[in-house]
């Protein structure tokens, strides 16, 4: 499955074969336009230039990207074109946030010049450099406060939140937002980016035998 | 959109307008204009179709695709009358065609009898205003009947001997069981309780024209691509639009209740796209705003005939808010769960829906149900365990063991309501149409603490007994973010003590309807659309009878 737009149409071939045929022939213009636009954006997001960060600033947005998400056997933020993704979103939906990167790469930038007189930028750092400083950084990672279990969104004016929050969606929400590029991201977790399934779904469900009322042994217990 | 669909001026007077087109302004729309009515309906939402819908995450948990947006909408929070509110992101409510039911998680349990007479039953509770409601789960059987046959709901009848009586089985077969509810099965028998299919309001099988779930995983936050999810706007909108007699008419976002000098309801004022105001006339003005917008349109609309906020009288708009208490504990198991794919809820009990007072000293109660409701975004930032590093290799290398292995309990529980527990306007905050903000004040009863700490106790017990390799419990903390939004204008017989009748009729202006969340004189055990929906159909009964009666005209 190479993009969005592959896992839609495979989508809508299952849908045609399966039960769900009369209502696809109803829809299934409107989801092919949706797909097709996902498809668009996705490209132009992919393109390999930056609209809204100078190269230097990609550059270090990359290697802090690829500290929080490094490339192993398996995809990293790397290979996912997170950085495309959060220059593309300083464009689109974090239009607002572009001082909070500008800030904060000059004082992450400052911090490694301070830890390591040699070194100018945090992309110019070695591997163990930038984890050091990582470590220093990854502090402002704490959870947020206040019960807040179904809220996702966690708006926040600090430069280290921010950007780990969009690596997050630029290696692991769908292709449709502008990253994950060739679901890399999911690769990474063992999500199959097929869009729709079939029981049973896992280990636990492939041998159930179907539900059954509590035996009369177990109502005494 | 199809054509032929009917438009009305706003100086037509219709017979009815409804403000929100969610769980039951679509439900009333469909039901009053199916029995002869005219009906506009206003949204202050967009009109997406399932073509608008998509699988991104940034679109629904950043931009707000779905949902009230904080920049545009702010709302302000405090814990008590005696703080000053400090802009914060509070409540989260549907906003577009279909409201909140778009993006549910479409749980879709009934209220039992005791929830109607828990005041009855257990008397008064220090520091909560516990009352009765005015009609009983035997008035409301038929309308839960109805949810189920017309908007769709899939369930197994007589699985749970806890479950209230029914007139009639489900119609159709629970979804498919997952992972989750497979071991949450196993674990809850060992301990001997009874679980049992989760009634969902999600096709199991094609209906209506409509889709069966294809098990595509992006279900709570989500609007569902190929109408599975049983939401207003899947099931009870066309409907509503194909009688001809109603019109839905999207961004149109309603702020002032206009009155006569004989103190009745002639229209609303709302704000079109473009921010210019127009007057909807209608014979009956029905708030289904939710419980958050529908008082603090009442409060809008203060006047100096009214000078407390519409059909205040009582004092009570906005007052008695009851969130739902949660708890949630998450365990990681051995081999893949692969719960991403599907709907989020296949098991669930209720043996705990009426704890043991006098053994627990704890009041309510609530269900548990095993879920993954974590899309992949949403688990990397919320779902790893506790002391997880949140950058590097080991970041990674847990999202990638546990994303598949992951599954919650979730422990859904009562509010009590509590006077002091509101929304109201903020005296300062403006929304972007200069409008005063809604404004949350809250703070959980304590029994409602107790109770979800015993509750998440319970919850990692199961997750032992379901042979989890790890596990942790989310702590209990006091709640300061509201997506269930209930009990701020509740129902009563006493005008004194509640803003509307049996009827959902304002106590103080004949022809001003609420029916929503605000409603609710209790929370139940967590899951309160499936009772709105089925209040919005006896409503729409009691409205339409009292109609040709003669009763609501002037």
């Amino acid at each position: 499955m190479k993009s969005s737009q592959n896992a839609r149409r495979q989508f809508l071939l299952q849908s045609a074969g399966a039960a769900t045929i009369a209502w696809t022939n109803a829809q299934w213009p409107s989801i092919l336009a949706a797909a097709q636009h996902a498809q668009e954006s996705a490209k132009s997001a992919g393109k390999p230039h930056f609209e809204v960060l100078t190269t230097e600033q990609a550059r270090n947005v990359e290697a802090i990207a690829a500290q929080i998400i490094p490339s192993d056997d398996l995809p990293g933020a790397g290979e996912a074109g997170v950085v495309f993704f959060i220059d593309r979103a300083l464009k689109t939906f974090a239009s607002g946030m572009l001082p909070v990167y500008e800030k904060g790469l000059v004082e992450v930038n400052q911090l490694t010049t301070q830890k390591f007189p040699t070194v100018k930028t945090f992309a110019d750092a070695t591997p163990e450099q930038q984890e050091n400083i990582m470590t220093i950084l990854g502090e402002r990672l704490n959870p947020p406060a206040g019960g807040a279990r179904r809220r996702r969104q966690i708006a926040s004016a600090d430069f280290v939140q921010t950007i780990w929050q969009h690596t997050i969606f630029g290696f692991l929400a769908d292709p449709e937002a502008g990253g994950n590029r060739d679901y890399a991201g999911w690769k990474a977790i063992d999500r199959d980016p097929a869009h729709s399934f079939s029981p049973p779904f896992g280990f636990y469900d492939k041998d159930y035998p179907g539900w059954q009322a509590a035996s009369v042994e177990t109502e005494k217990k | 959109m199809t054509q032929g669909k009917v438009t009305f001026r706003p100086s037509d007077e219709v017979d009815f307008v409804i403000v929100g087109s969610g769980a039951a302004g679509g439900v009333l729309a469909k039901e009053l204009s199916s029995n002869g009515f005219r009906v506009v309906v206003l949204e202050q939402g967009p009109y997406l179709t399932p073509a608008d819908f998509s699988h991104d995450e940034v679109k629904v948990w950043v931009q707000h695709q779905l949902t009230n947006n904080p920049s545009v909408q702010p709302t302000t929070f405090r814990k008590t009358a005696q703080d000053k509110a400090q802009r914060q992101y509070s409540v989260m409510y549907g906003r577009c065609v279909g409201g909140s039911s778009v993006h549910f998680t479409a749980n879709f349990w009934r209220f039992h009898e005791i929830d109607f007479i828990e005041h009855s039953k257990v008397g008064d509770i220090p520091g909560a205003a516990l009352a009765d409601w005015p009609i009983t789960y035997a008035d409301l059987e038929p309308y839960y009947s109805k949810v189920e046959w017309e908007i769709g709901v899939s369930g197994l009848a007589g699985a749970s001997p806890f479950d209230p009586p029914r007139s009639k089985p489900y119609p159709m077969p629970p979804l498919p069981v997952k992972g989750n509810g497979v071991v949450f099965e196993r674990a809850a028998r060992k301990l001997g309780y009874h679980p049992f299919p989760a009634p969902m309001a999600i096709l199991s099988q094609p209906r209506a024209g409509r889709s069966a779930c294809v098990n595509c995983g992006f279900c709570l936050g989500f609007g569902c691509e190929v109408g599975a999810k049983s939401t207003s706007l899947s099931a009870a909108i066309p409907v509503a639009e194909a009688t001809g007699r109603c019109e839905i008419r999207p961004n149109s976002y309603v702020h002032k209740i206009e009155t006569d000098k004989n103190g009745r309801a002639t229209g609303v004022l709302y704000f079109d796209a473009k921010k210019n105001t127009h007057l909807q006339k209608a014979k009956a003005v029905i708030l289904s705003a939710n419980g958050a917008e529908t008082p603090r349109l009442l409060l809008l609309s203060s006047s100096p005939q009214f000078p407390n906020g519409l059909a205040n009288s009582s004092g009570f708009v906005g007052k008695h808010l009851m969130p739902n208490s949660g708890a949630m504990a998450y365990g990681v198991f051995e081999e893949p769960l692969n719960d991403y794919k599907g709907f989020c809820v296949s098991r669930i009990f209720h043996d705990f829906y009426q704890l043991d007072h006098q053994k627990l000293g704890i009041y309510g109660g609530g269900g548990l149900d095993a879920r993954f409701d974590l899309t992949p975004a949403a688990f990397a930032m919320s779902a790893l365990p506790p002391n997880t590093p949140k950058w590097g290799k080991d970041f990674k290398k847990a999202l990638h063991h546990n994303f598949t292995r992951t599954l919650e309990i979730f422990c859904h529980g009562t509010s009590l309501a509590v006077e002091s527990n509101s929304f109201s306007l903020d005296p300062d905050v403006k929304d972007a149409w200069g409008l005063p903000a809604l404004r949350m004040t809250y703070r959980d009863h304590p029994n409602d603490l107790k109770m979800m700490e015993w509750m998440s106790a319970r919850a990692m017990e199961l997750l032992d007994a379901a042979g989890a390799t790890s596990k942790w419990a989310q702590p209990i903390q006091e709640q300061q973010f509201a997506v269930h939004l209930l009990g701020t204008c509740r129902m009563g017989n006493d005008p004194k003590t509640s803003v509307i009748n049996a009827d959902h009729r304002t106590h103080d202006v004949p022809n001003l309807f609420l029916c929503d969340g605000s409603s609710l004189v209790t929370s139940g055990r967590g899951q309160p659309t499936m009772t709105i929906m089925a209040l919005a159909f006896r409503a729409a009964d009691r409205i339409s009878d009292l109609t040709k009666r003669g009763e609501i005209s002037g």
